[in-house]
């Protein structure tokens, strides 16, 4: 008879076991939060309405400013309604007059040096920070999986091959090397996720291998093998789901890594190109401010330094719920 | 297989490496736009010259380069040349590369090796406090402590110290530029290290706190394997004092594997040098390389990365050899 506790998935299993410990709940909410912030950037901050009412027709500005809807003129004259985002400034809306200012009722972040809304950047930057430390992993995450796999269940020349390839990348000083190759292209974040994403796959690589040759040995693989399935398939659909588990553990990590190299390339000046912001170019601004414009040192470092910690806090609560022998 | 078999293996095993490390500089030289020729002329003084004059020139620099020749007898020439140690010149000052990173590396060696020194006295006893007193509250707060240096950006921190500590509008207590006062040349020699010390203080902070975290949870868990091993239980079933056990019969054995990550440490803490050399203004290899990679100064940058790169590879291979060697439970199949 199956009792009760056999009858949970894997999954589920991971899931109870990682929902006891408050500070993983704390950080996978936190991490949650800041993707739907990231998603609704445009309707939490932006000069445009969200919706507006006018001449009897609905508009969605945010979406698609439509000339033709003339919602400025009317709103202000009280004739048509609108319905702004909270924080009524855009990421990108310069305004020099009232540049640099501290912290304050209509501003609550402050300004920068051109008079944008720290607090609208800082949120349409948390796209930037959270895009780049998702794409980048993922493509790691693949890299590193595809070559470990080979590497682990081939064993052999393969092995040896990806095993040196491994070890030549290891050697490496990442951040000198993703910033040599950024040096070289044009400053875009396709070119940064891409980077990240090629430098940063020995880890899980390293970690695959391990996996698939402590895996391919045993029983469960062997009987696939005898029912006469292919390579691709035993690796695949046999032994990858069996070791994914500490991948993901590595990737959530990853993820916080990928955001502060982001953010460090950033306050390098190699980051996204201007006028995109990102938490890593407030911060790189504040370098000339630093005697007295403390908001634009400190409000994106704390963005940064939570959203790290959101992650890491992730991944050990993964950790710890994967393999609670590890605990 | 010996330990004679195992050390001519790894020796080997070198070569490969060293063409993979050659071979990925080698590829970022093919990524840099315009091709070498036309920019080492346009950062000499012939630019003014006629468009024919140029290509001439151009076509005579080619071949100078080499750059006439197919893509791997390239890399041939190119390999050739780094294993003489022949970086070329720097396109910023036409002096030799590698001498001028030889100026630049002993600051930021001295950087590192304090800091890893320091990363290593700290981390181990909070390893070890952490182990002894598994699941203790000291044991929790200290992790919660480590996790959250960990989870702090440098530059940042870096950034934040320079405001507070540095003489902005709150406390004015370190320099935060250079590595040395000016007008401290006459000066006798203690003050002049001490002074060069005080330099030190902040960078060396923010090069160290990030490390505790990983070193000191590999110390505990490092230590926490080992208390589970039958020659503790012995120990403490002959009555040794608790001290004792720990200290000397558990600790000595579990910190043999920490001590051995320093060469997996080195690409990191370089990484590092990178940007608190620039935000501290150290002229090290950090700063060199970064402001080489403002300026387009391919050579430097390519000598830095691929000269840190086979550091990196000989503190590995030191670093395993070193285990084996400490520790000869090792077996040398193992390592596969």
């Amino acid at each position: 008879m199956k009792t009760k506790a056999s009858g949970r998935s894997y999954r589920r299993l991971v899931w109870d076991q990682y929902r006891r410990d408050p500070v993983s709940i704390v950080g996978l909410v936190f991490v949650l939060l800041l993707f739907l912030v990231a998603l609704a950037a445009p309707m939490l901050a932006g000069s445009r309405p969200i919706i507006a009412s006018v001449d009897g027709k609905i508009s969605f500005p945010v979406l698609s400013d439509n000339v033709h809807v003339d919602w400025k003129g009317k709103v202000a004259k009280g004739e048509a309604w609108a319905l702004f985002p909270i924080v009524r400034y855009g990421p990108t809306d310069i305004d020099l007059g009232s540049h640099l200012l501290p912290p304050d009722g209509e501003h609550l972040l402050g300004t920068d040096d051109r008079g944008r809304d720290v607090l609208s950047r800082m949120i349409h930057g948390s796209r930037v920070s959270l895009s780049v430390g998702f794409v980048a992993v993922s493509i790691y995450a693949v890299i590193g999986v595809i070559l470990g796999a080979l590497a682990g269940y081939y064993g052999g020349r393969a092995d040896m091959l990806i095993s040196r390839a491994i070890e030549v990348m290891m050697c490496f000083p990442t951040f000198f090397l993703i910033l040599t190759v950024l040096a070289f292209l044009p400053p875009s974040i396709y070119n940064i996720m891409v980077i990240i994403g090629l430098t940063g796959w020995p880890g899980v690589a390293r970690l695959v291998r391990g996996e698939f040759l402590k895996q391919r040995k045993m029983d469960y693989v062997t009987a696939a093998r005898a029912l006469g399935a292919s390579d691709t398939r035993i690796i695949f659909y046999h032994i990858l789901p069996n070791s994914l588990a500490p991948v993901l553990v590595s990737a959530t990590f990853g993820v916080a890594g990928a955001i502060l190299v982001e953010s460090s390339l950033s306050y390098l000046g190699f980051g996204v190109p201007p006028p995109t912001p990102s938490w890593g170019e407030i911060l790189s601004q504040s370098k000339h401010y630093i005697d007295f414009a403390w908001w634009l040192t400190v409000f994106p470092g704390v963005a940064i330094f939570l959203t790290v910690t959101a992650y890491n806090l992730v991944g050990e609560g993964l950790r710890d719920a994967v393999d609670p022998r590890l605990k | 297989m010996t330990l004679r078999d195992y050390l001519l293996r790894r020796l080997l095993l070198i070569i490969p490496t060293f063409l993979g490390i050659t071979l990925i500089t080698f590829v970022v030289i093919q990524l840099a736009p315009g091709n070498p020729a036309a920019m080492k002329l346009r950062m000499g003084e012939q630019g003014f010259l006629g468009d024919e004059v140029t290509t001439e020139i151009v076509e005579q620099t080619k071949k100078l380069y080499g750059l006439d020749k197919p893509i791997w007898a390239r890399y041939v020439i190119w390999v050739r040349r780094v294993v003489t140690l022949d970086f070329g010149d720097s396109y910023k000052d036409h002096r030799p590369v590698l001498k001028k990173i030889a100026e630049r590396l002993p600051v930021t060696m001295e950087l590192n090796i304090i800091s890893i020194f320091l990363v290593y006295l700290i981390a181990i006893p909070i390893g070890v406090f952490s182990a002894v007193h598994q699941g203790s509250r000291g044991d929790r707060i200290t992790t919660i402590v480590l996790f959250i240096l960990y989870s702090l950006p440098n530059f940042w921190v870096a950034v934040l110290l320079i405001m507070l500590l540095g003489g902005g509008d709150f406390l004015d207590v370190f320099p935060v530029y250079g590595i040395i006062s000016s007008g401290m040349e006459g000066a006798p020699f203690v003050n002049r290290l001490l002074d060069h010390l005080w330099h030190l203080v902040l960078p060396v902070f923010c090069l160290t706190y990030g490390g505790f975290a990983a070193l000191s949870r590999y110390q505990r868990a490092g230590l926490l394997e080992v208390i589970r091993q039958d020659y503790i239980r012995t120990a403490r079933a002959k009555g040794l004092p608790e001290k004792l056990v720990i200290f000397k019969h558990a600790l000595r054995n579990s910190v043999i594997p920490i001590v051995t990550l320093l060469g997996y440490l080195l690409p990191g803490m370089f990484g590092g040098s990178v940007i608190i050399e620039s935000i501290f203004s150290i002229p090290g290899m950090g700063q060199l390389g970064f402001e080489a990679v403002l300026s387009r100064d391919y050579p430097v940058v390519l000598a830095i990365a691929t000269i840190s790169a086979v550091l990196t590879l000989l503190g590995i291979l030191l670093s395993d050899l070193l285990y084996v060697w400490v520790d000869p439970r090792i077996s040398y199949e193992a390592e596969r």
